[in-house]
């Protein structure tokens, strides 16, 4: 009786006043929501400007174009995610005028979804690549554009082809967006240490934060597996080649 | 726009704020590498040896520690290593060095779960007929993998497992959440010194830059290279 | 309606076309032959520029396809082309594989794309088809959906590459009489196969090419069958391994 009361008595923090009328279970939630909130906004860069590079890195008519996309990839995935970070906030905001005012969330956004844009592309190029060759001459044979004949044979069975691993770059984008942290984005692990130093109550403050966590992964793994039903053709294969 | 000015990067100023820094990252690189393949290398033996326990025991662990951010596990080590731990080393060296020790054992014991699935891949792409073969030369379970099976897996390994240390390098760059010196550290000391904070990030990400690039053109020499041996 | 002058073609320092040249009149059936690796594929794709050339002149129905300024997605919208392996597109329905270049290509509206897809597929046997997906077809059917699928544009030539190499024997069948009927209809049609009985049966002329990429016949099909004695010793080695004795 007196173990379940104890247990309980140590959650009671939760209800607290963290000072500004604000209790901690509130604050929390809050955290959880920024944290979904970049996560989300990142991925929407990332998507569009990932799926934009890779695509284009697979342009061979045009050299320039497709040593640019390259040079995006190698300089976003080769520094790490913290120090771009940085970079956004003490150096682009501080050097490239009309950069002062943007709010720290914009630049987190920015930071995590160049970030993770250079690893979609990646992903989007090896998917083009990975599609018979065929493809794109039958789709050019019967007069298509370049651009009718990526909008309307490549990229949709690329999509398919790499939602695997688009999943775990959705997951990723979360679990990087823990860095915000460290420029005061009040989001999950900026929560779960300001609250252990102000309550002592490490152990449950962490536990409560690695759940929320844990349930976010979760959600992305049971959203996209429903996507991938959907998208599902029928008498094709998951990798997404035909029949030869 | 304040002019840049990079002269603050003197020789002396190198070696008095980013060496040791750079020093810690490089060993915490190669230590996590080393120590997580050796550690993942067991769990993803556990993942395949067809003893339930042990096999749930292996994917509770890698499914836990892949879906919580690393800075969270780093925050937990931090707050749940005991006091008694680090009085284990000689003198005060753990006292002292409390964040950087604990970074280290953060780092083998997550990046092993990376490391796993890493050789779980490597094991299961080989032709079933290599495991058959060994076993009808009359190898036990145990001398099959020590001799046939993971030599091969990890000689396919190896682009891999760099690719995983680049990733690996760039995380080091995380213990920034519990205050360890590492080379980002040395570079925002040096830049509070001398109140230059846009040069500090701007050669950090230089710097950090020409490692992983350097080891990702390495990687790209070595696939080719493995390659033209197939 | 098809010509082509001295062309020749090089990846990187090998040549893969020598010097080519030949003619194709409307309402000609033309099959093109010869070993593995002799260029028949590049020297079809030339023609609707899927290949590029170095050198010489190709003309279809009076447009240079050589030319740099030449609008190619509306000359290829009037070639239709078989591929070895159908390359129907996989995430699309039959019946989206017929409209979608009517649709986007031609201008067509929906219901006219849909229509004059549906004819055709009705044309290959294959209107109970039309809801499936490519990969829930046999590779006959594919092949036969494909051919449709370059009819629906209404093209004014057809470019056939080995349409039936990739297929199992018993299919082989099918997918060939579609082109029988296409050639009795007066459709102008070039063919690279090995198909030695569709070429007695229906073409008009047959050009041989060997390694190289050089055209080494260009004769009649009577002449090529019926003077075997008169053949290139190339043409005769080929034959020999090819034709049932
Ligand atoms: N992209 C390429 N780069 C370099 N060489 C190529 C390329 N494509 C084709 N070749 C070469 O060009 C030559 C002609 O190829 P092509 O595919 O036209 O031959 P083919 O007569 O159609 O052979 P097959 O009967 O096998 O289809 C071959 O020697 C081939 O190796
Ligand atoms: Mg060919």
């Amino acid at each position: 009786m007196t173990y379940w009361q104890d247990i309980w008595d140590r959650w009671q923090f939760l209800w607290d006043d963290r000072g500004d009328g604000v209790t901690y279970w509130q604050w929390m939630f809050s955290a959880w929501g920024y944290t979904v909130a970049v996560a989300a906004v990142s991925l929407v860069v990332a998507l569009a400007i990932g799926c934009l590079v890779g695509t284009l890195r697979t342009v061979s008519q045009h050299r320039v174009v497709s040593a640019l996309a390259t040079g995006w990839v190698e300089l976003f995935r080769n520094i790490p995610v913290l120090v771009q970070l940085f970079l956004w906030f003490f150096v682009i905001s501080e050097i490239v005028p009309g950069m002062r005012g943007v709010p720290s969330f914009v630049l987190a956004c920015c930071a995590l979804g160049f970030f993770t844009s250079a690893r979609i592309a990646e992903q989007v190029r090896a998917g083009i690549q990975a599609l018979p060759r065929g493809q794109r001459q039958a789709a050019l044979a019967m007069g298509f554009t370049q651009l009718q004949a990526y909008r309307y044979v490549i990229l949709p069975q690329t999509f398919r082809i790499i939602i695997p691993p688009l999943t775990s770059e959705a997951m990723n984008i979360v679990k990087n967006s823990s860095v915000a942290f460290a420029v005061s984005i009040p989001e999950l692990i900026s929560f779960a240490m300001q609250t252990q130093e102000e309550t002592s109550r490490g152990i449950e403050v962490y536990l409560a934060a690695t759940v929320l966590y844990i349930i976010t992964a979760l959600a992305i793994s049971w959203f996209m597996s429903i996507l991938e039903k959907r998208a599902r053709v029928p008498g094709l294969s998951s990798q997404g080649q035909g029949a030869h | 726009m304040p002019a840049l000015d990079f002269s603050f990067y003197t020789w002396a100023n190198i070696s008095t704020y980013l060496l040791s820094g750079l020093y810690f990252s490089v060993s915490l690189t190669i230590a996590a590498t080393i120590g997580g393949i050796a550690l993942g290398t067991v769990i993803a033996l556990m993942r395949l040896s067809g003893i339930k326990p042990l096999e749930y025991a292996a994917l509770w662990y890698v499914n836990l520690l892949r879906s919580i951010p690393l800075v969270m596990v780093i925050l937990w080590f931090f707050l749940l290593m005991p006091s008694a731990f680090y009085n284990l080393f000689p003198g005060d060296i753990g006292q002292k060095y409390r964040a950087e020790i604990c970074a280290l054992i953060t780092f083998i014991i997550f990046e092993a779960a990376f490391f796993s699935e890493i050789v779980r891949a490597g094991i299961q792409s080989l032709p079933r007929g290599q495991t058959f073969a060994g076993q009808a030369l009359g190898m036990t379970y145990a001398q099959n993998m020590r001799y046939i099976v993971l030599p091969q897996a990890m000689r396919n390994m190896l682009p891999v497992f760099l690719t995983q240390t680049i990733v690996l390098f760039q995380d080091t760059s995380l213990v920034y959440a519990i205050g360890a010196y590492d080379i980002l550290k040395g570079f925002e000391i040096m830049g509070n010194t001398f109140g230059r904070r846009v040069e500090t990030y701007i050669m950090a990400a230089v710097v950090y830059f020409i490692i992983s690039f350097a080891l990702s053109m390495l990687v790209k020499r070595l696939n080719e290279k493995i390659r033209i041996l197939r | 309606m098809i010509e082509m002058k001295n062309v020749s073609k090089w990846y990187g320092a090998t040549q893969v076309l020598n010097d080519c040249s030949l003619n194709i009149d409307k309402g000609e059936v033309v099959v093109v032959c010869g070993p593995s690796g002799s260029g028949k594929s590049t020297l079809i794709k030339t023609i609707n520029a899927l290949e590029p050339v170095q050198k010489g002149e190709i003309w279809v129905d009076g447009v240079a396809v050589h030319d740099r300024a030449t609008n190619l997605p509306k000359l290829r919208s009037r070639v239709g082309m078989v591929f070895q392996h159908f390359e129907l597109f996989p995430h699309l329905t039959v019946t989206d594989n017929l409209t979608i270049a009517q649709m986007k290509v031609l201008g067509r509206g929906q219901d006219e794309a849909k229509q004059r897809g549906l004819k055709m597929l009705e044309r290959v046997g294959l209107t109970a088809h039309k809801d499936k997906f490519p990969g829930q077809l046999s590779g006959g059917q594919q092949q036969r959906v494909a051919i449709a699928r370059a009819l629906s544009m209404d093209p004014i030539v057809m470019l056939f590459d080995e349409p039936t190499s990739a297929l199992d024997p018993e299919m082989v069948g099918e997918v060939l009489d579609v082109m029988v009927g296409l050639a009795a209809e007066g459709m102008t049609m070039m063919v690279v196969t090995h198909e030695m009985g569709f070429a007695r049966k229906v073409s008009n002329r047959v050009i041989f090419m060997d390694v190289g990429g050089h055209i080494l016949e260009d004769t009649s099909k009577d002449e090529f069958f019926g003077n075997i004695e008169a053949r290139q010793p190339r043409t005769r080695e080929f034959l020999n391994k090819i034709l049932p004795h």
